[in-house]
């Protein structure tokens, strides 16, 4: 029982449900249902993006091309029904999770076949990923009247009290959960990122799990990119600008360990909510939205210290012990 | 298969091989077709001037990247530089408002970019964060605190006399950017390849338990590297502002990419212990021809920006798969 209290999930409930209460004193209709139902649609991309940046972390990487690949995603469909309005969602939806896919394997080619540091690879990707967008773009933008109505409607149809986004969120959870804690594959994340010597002698092939987490989070990425510019009926080409810090911030707020092995989805999950209802709350408790870039800073900044602050083996202790001793 | 009868020589390269051989040899091969391509590929290109003004497109990146270069061989990297050239400059504008003069706004640049080093120094080296997770965080909150500061609007009126650090010239042709970046490019090779400070950013690199047990305070040296990351910084805050003449929370975005690829094709190992401050100068030129060739030419900028992607990529893949090939 204490420590179910003591773990970071716990903790974690705890400062949102704090904050919320605060929020609630200066504004009482924040924490009404309906718009904490919202607040929760409003963070349904950002927990997308952080359940596969988890995986991505969770393997010793990280993945900084995300926003750029659900910006290039969310162009190439937004064009795509403007030139074809007649195309079904369905398709669309599977052409989203294709493109995502494709720019997560390039990325996971590049880390896997050539070992080249994820750093690297993603920062040149998320560069690359802007620039396609331009190009095939020209640098307009594709606005509402030019999307079709059943585009536009998909994320924010309501289906049984809630939008669609919110239930492809909580279903990508579910399935996020089985995946971490059912799966082979799952286990191979945790076992790769925890000690890749060994993973070796276990049988896991370190680079292709590497891989796999990135394909994860790229499909991830491009159904977000559908998603992101149906529900805004807008697309250019800094939609999602340093969106991925934010998603990297979401992360390292719930708990999943930068160096590897260690995070839960139900961390990644409250991490972002974190995130979503501090955003939420700017503008009600009149604060610039200005703000919202230092305090995703801040949060990373504190979060990291305070993983490992709560992660430190007191190995060197060791010696200064027997010196005591002698 | 005759491994037994393989002719053995004297020494395996002499140093003139060396030289050839190196990764700088390469660059400067490439610098050079670039310069022909470009002055054929453009009238305008081979003019003192036209190159004069091409220097402007990396004098302020290169002059972080020197210090870079030594951060990445130490094995640590600094993503927040360019959010401190926002965060110097917004400083520097706002102290120009209430009337500071160009010595006093000069001093204040430095002294933002030396703090904001020192709080990633303090982060990384103190509470031992890892660097990438520190930075990817300072570069959020250093520019956020911008965003705080400016919000959509802008600082400008700086005072006469500041426009002289990024418009000036020292003497014909030759700008006070360009002087300043040569100046600190033997000031850098210097402290890198004969000291002993430089023997021992080379060491922490390779292997920081081993540096630390031959008595090398490997967290004093990365501290200090923090430090000089943040003051050129500054010191580029300075340069930037006074060419721009203005300053909004978006200045310098994505610099830090071009930093670091200046660096990596400067033949610095990205994972550290190797890389030399001649192979950093050369890739500034590269870079830096080849964005004006391609401004020449009406490439839009962040179709240059694919370009660079592709290079930072490119530079560290060819030459494992060049390996990869030859091993097989």
């Amino acid at each position: 029982m204490t420590q179910l209290l003591k773990s970071r999930e716990a903790i974690l409930t705890g400062a949102i449900l704090v904050l919320i209460a605060l929020i609630s004193t200066r504004y009482p209709g924040f924490a009404a249902p309906g718009n904490l139902a919202n607040v929760f649609n409003d963070t349904a991309p950002l927990i997308l993006l952080a359940l596969g940046q988890m995986i991505v972390i969770l393997t010793k990487c990280i993945d900084l091309s995300v926003a750029a690949n659900l910006a290039l995603t969310g162009m190439v469909v937004a064009m795509l029904n403007t030139v074809a309005p007649g195309v079904p969602v369905a398709i669309i939806i599977l052409i989203a999770l294709a493109l995502g896919a494709l720019m997560g394997a390039a990325n996971g080619l590049l880390v896997w076949k050539l070992s080249i540091p994820p750093i690297v690879v993603t920062l040149g990707t998320m560069t690359i990923f802007r620039g396609i967008i331009f190009l095939i773009s020209d640098g307009a933008w594709v606005n509402a009247h030019e999307m079709s109505a059943p585009f536009k409607d998909f994320p924010r149809h309501v289906l049984l009290g809630l939008p669609t986004l919110s239930w492809i969120a909580i279903l990508a959870v579910l399935a996020f959960f089985v995946l971490t804690t059912r799966t082979a594959l799952g286990r191979a994340f945790f076992a790769v990122g925890g000690n890749p010597h060994a993973s070796v002698y276990t049988g896991i092939n370190v680079g292709r799990t590497q891989f796999w987490a990135y394909v994860i989070s790229g499909t991830l990425a491009g159904l977000t990119g559908y998603l992101w510019v149906a529900r805004y009926a807008v697309a250019y080409v800094d939609i999602a600008g340093g969106f991925e810090l934010d998603v990297v911030a979401a992360c390292v707020i719930g708990g999943v360990s930068i160096a590897g092995g260690s995070g839960s989805v139900i961390g990644a999950l409250l991490g972002a909510i974190f995130l979503g209802v501090v955003k939420n709350a700017l503008p009600v408790v009149n604060i610039s939205p200005f703000w919202q870039l230092a305090i995703s800073g801040t949060a990373i900044i504190v979060a990291i210290a305070f993983n490992a602050r709560a992660s430190r083996v007191p190995g060197r202790v060791i010696l200064k012990r027997a010196e005591h001793a002698a | 298969m005759s491994t037994t009868e393989r002719h053995i020589p004297d020494r395996l390269t002499t140093p003139a091989q060396r030289v050839l051989k190196s990764w700088e040899a390469l660059l400067l091969a490439v610098a050079i077709a670039i310069f022909i391509v470009n002055s054929l590929a453009s009238p305008y290109f081979l003019n003192a001037w036209n190159l004069s003004d091409a220097t402007f497109n990396f004098t302020e990146k290169a002059m972080i990247a020197f210090a870079m270069a030594l951060l990445i061989i130490a094995g640590e990297i600094d993503l927040s530089v360019a959010s401190i050239i926002a965060l110097a400059s917004t400083a520097m504008g706002a102290a120009a408002q209430v009337g500071a003069g160009p010595a006093t706004l000069v001093l204040i640049g430095l002294g933002v970019g030396l703090a904001c080093g020192a709080f990633n120094a303090v982060l990384v080296t103190v509470m031992g964060l890892p660097s990438i997770v520190v930075t990817i965080g300072t570069m959020s909150l250093f520019r956020g605190i911008s965003y705080i500061v400016l919000g959509d609007t802008a600082y400008g009126g700086y005072p006469p006399g500041f426009e002289y650090f990024g418009q000036g010239y020292v003497f014909w042709v030759f700008s006070f950017e360009f002087v300043l970046f040569a100046v600190l490019a033997v000031i850098y090779g210097v402290l890198l390849h004969k000291t002993n400070f430089g023997r021992a950013v080379y060491a922490i690199g390779n292997n920081a338990t081993g540096a630390m047990f031959s008595g090398i305070r490997v967290q004093r040296v990365k501290f200090i590297l923090f430090l000089l990351t943040g003051l050129m910084s500054g010191i580029a805050a300075v340069c930037l502002t006074s060419r721009l003449g203005s300053t909004r929370p978006s200045i310098g975005l994505g610099m830090e990419l071009e930093v670091v690829t200046m660096v990596v094709l400067g033949g610095v190992n990205i994972l550290g212990g190797s890389g030399s401050i001649p192979g950093v100068v050369i890739a500034a030129f590269v870079m830096g021809l080849v964005t004006f060739g391609l401004g020449l030419l009406n490439v839009p900028g962040i179709v240059m920006s694919i370009f660079i992607g592709l290079l930072l990529i490119g530079v560290i893949a060819l030459p494992r798969l060049w390996s990869m090939a030859r091993g097989k």
